[in-house]
């Protein structure tokens, strides 16, 4: 079985990093990842193209300019960019292109796939290769699932992935999922998964993924990413390697990228902790988790408080404004 | 002032109640395209003249409105704006078509009250220009930006597929009306289950030697100001001062008039747009007066 594995370390760890990385840490690691074997490379901004914002937090280097050092940088790797309708548009996409991606991932919460139609369109229509992001697919049955990757399919997205944003499903409700997409997308377009460590699962739930048909799955080397970050790449090659999957990365060189390279980069190591936990059971977005911290001091309240009120209000990506007033709302009443 | 509402989905109807209860506007005519549409057979149960051939059958009756007010889509409007001006009917444009200046009513609407055709923006502009421009009027804002969380079921098909048309006009409008040097729009569709009211949040970037308590005072003398015409407005928290920033988080609830409470995306548009009419009339009104 071939794997085709996208790093998200330079988007999705632009979270744990609080956005700021710099153009010398994007050329070292697409460098050291480009040099492991790894085929796809996505470089944005956490919350994806034009994400740097309040609500957000703001780039330190604008992620254009991270996007032309990481496609100068790389000499076989594709780069990838993310975009959110509703955050960006598709003049970010063109310039995304002219900068040199040639992947763009276009990700809607997993019930709202029909905002993507329009960028799908666009993308195709330039010639980019597409991606289709279902957001916190747990909250989903598999059936409601496939009929959304069926909007994404119809609109030219060429691989629908599964993502668990929230690090809360668990091995079968993986494989349910991605069966269910592949029965429906059939040959008209691959099934990816996209997973994170907040329940201490995302090596054997990608395992599970690529058992059940998956043919594209995301990590980050070192697990550089958001909540209790994502599948540590380097780990699910080297299971692939046990498990006769191929994946073309050469396990002893992003071994040692994730050491030498990547470790160094990051602040300090993403974590499996009582808050990266509360995200993997109460089913919150894994990026609320740096924002949790900042309106936990700010306001003197619990950030796993915040979390669990975030997961009981039903919040999806993008909502981090949202945390503000839950923030206020525990300060409130602990003063009654 | 007679007037005409062009479109009967879900904005048209929901304005069609609010027109109903205005004193100064007379809604009598109501057009659509989809035969089987709930709101022509509301509209006709409430005694307006209404057809599915929608502006071209408007404009061949012999008796036209004064107003007509139109929510189909940005394309139509724009074919169908010059047919209006012609025959001299004033537009009130809910789509995004922007063929007339943006117009967020306690902002501006007296600049534009006599010209032609006056757009509205969007729903989130509607909620959160006049917060931006509370706090540019008493100190510079040189970046403003706002999040519209909006439940999924009050997205029409519409929205969606133009997601792109609402982030770049209500960025636009955050910058023209709101009177920041650079506006910026973020939309959040919640599928919650019940619906979530809408919420809007929005950041302004303020010296940061600002005076919290004028900045304030100016934001509560607007939510006075919106609620005079959209009484489901409210602002949910005190605004949140940190270093260099203003948060202020408000709340949209309907007013249920076709739409449930929790759209209050749409209704703040409807509402809008009866207030712009409302005031249209009453400048004419007074005008006859003048000149009689």
């Amino acid at each position: 079985m071939q794997l085709r594995l996208t790093d998200t370390s330079l988007r999705d760890g632009s979270h744990h990093k609080r956005h700021q990385f710099t153009a010398d840490d994007v050329r070292s690691i697409v460098a050291a990842l480009d040099g492991a074997g790894v085929p796809v490379i996505e470089v944005t901004h956490g919350d994806g193209l034009g994400g740097s914002s309040f609500n957000y937090g703001f780039s330190l280097t604008p992620e254009q300019e991270l996007i032309k050092v990481a496609v100068e940088t790389a000499q076989q790797a594709k780069i990838a960019v993310l975009m959110l309708p509703g955050v960006g548009v598709k003049d970010d996409i063109l310039v995304s292109q002219d900068n040199g991606a040639s992947i763009v991932r276009i990700a809607t919460h997993c019930t709202e796939a029909d905002v993507s139609v329009q960028h799908f369109a666009l993308a195709r229509e330039r010639g980019l290769e597409t991606v289709g992001f279902l957001m916190m697919a747990h909250s989903q049955p598999p059936e409601s699932l496939a009929k959304q990757a069926r909007i994404m399919a119809d609109a030219g997205c060429q691989c629908v992935y599964v993502v668990d944003s929230a690090g809360a499903l668990v091995l079968e409700q993986v494989a349910e999922r991605v069966e269910a997409l592949v029965a429906e997308l059939g040959d008209d377009a691959q099934v990816g998964f996209h997973g994170h460590e907040n329940l201490g699962l995302s090596v054997a739930n990608s395992v599970a993924a690529a058992r059940a048909g998956a043919a594209q799955i995301d990590g980050s080397v070192r697990g550089f990413g958001a909540g209790a970050g994502n599948t540590p790449l380097e780990a699910f090659v080297g299971v692939c390697d046990k498990l006769g999957f191929e994946t073309g990365v050469d396990f002893f060189k992003i071994v040692d990228a994730a050491e030498d390279v990547v470790r160094p980069v990051m602040p300090d190591e993403c974590l499996l902790d009582r808050m990266a936990l509360m995200m993997g059971y109460a089913g919150v977005y894994s990026s609320f988790l740096k924002h949790a911290y900042t309106q936990a001091q700010r306001y003197g309240v619990s950030g796993a408080q915040i979390l669990v009120r975030a997961g009981e209000r039903k919040l999806v990506g993008g909502q981090e404004d949202q945390l503000i007033d839950i923030a206020l709302e525990l300060s409130r009443e602990r003063v009654r | 002032m007679k007037a005409a509402i062009v479109g009967s989905g879900n904005i048209g109807t929901d304005l069609l109640y609010k027109l109903l209860r205005s004193p100064a506007l007379e809604p009598r005519w109501m057009v659509g395209i989809d035969p089987a549409s709930e709101g022509l057979e509301r509209a006709a149960s409430a005694g307006l003249e209404v057809s599915v051939d929608g502006a071209e059958w408007l404009l061949r009756q012999d008796e036209l409105p004064d107003i007509v007010f139109e929510a189909t889509s940005a394309a139509v409007h724009r074919a169908n704006a010059p047919r209006y001006a012609e025959a001299g009917i004033r537009a009130i444009d809910l789509t995004p078509a922007a063929v007339g200046p943006y117009v967020v009513p306690p902002v501006n609407l007296g600049e534009h009250r006599d010209g032609p055709n006056i757009n509205l923006i969007t729903c989130g502009g509607q909620a959160t220009i006049p917060m931006v421009h509370a706090v540019s009027r008493v100190v510079p804002v040189s970046y403003a930006e706002i999040v519209a969380s909006v439940a999924s079921v009050s997205a029409g098909p519409g929205t969606r597929a133009n997601i792109d048309e609402f982030t770049r006009t209500t960025s636009r409008g955050i910058e023209a009306i709101g009177g920041a040097g650079r506006g910026k729009a973020i939309i959040v569709l919640n599928p919650a289950d019940p619906p979530m009211i809408m919420r809007d949040t929005i950041f302004c970037a303020i010296p940061e030697d600002a005076d919290p308590d004028l900045i304030t005072d100016s934001i509560a003398r607007m939510e006075t100001d919106i609620r005079s015409y959209v009484p489901g407005f409210r602002l949910l928290r005190e605004p949140q001062f940190d270093a260099g920033r203003v948060a202020i988080f408000v709340e949209v609830a309907g007013a249920g008039d076709f739409l449930p409470e929790y759209a209050g995306n749409l209704d703040i548009m409807t509402a809008a747009a009866t207030k712009v009419g409302e005031e249209i009339a009453r400048a004419a009104t007074t005008h006859r007066h003048v000149t009689a």
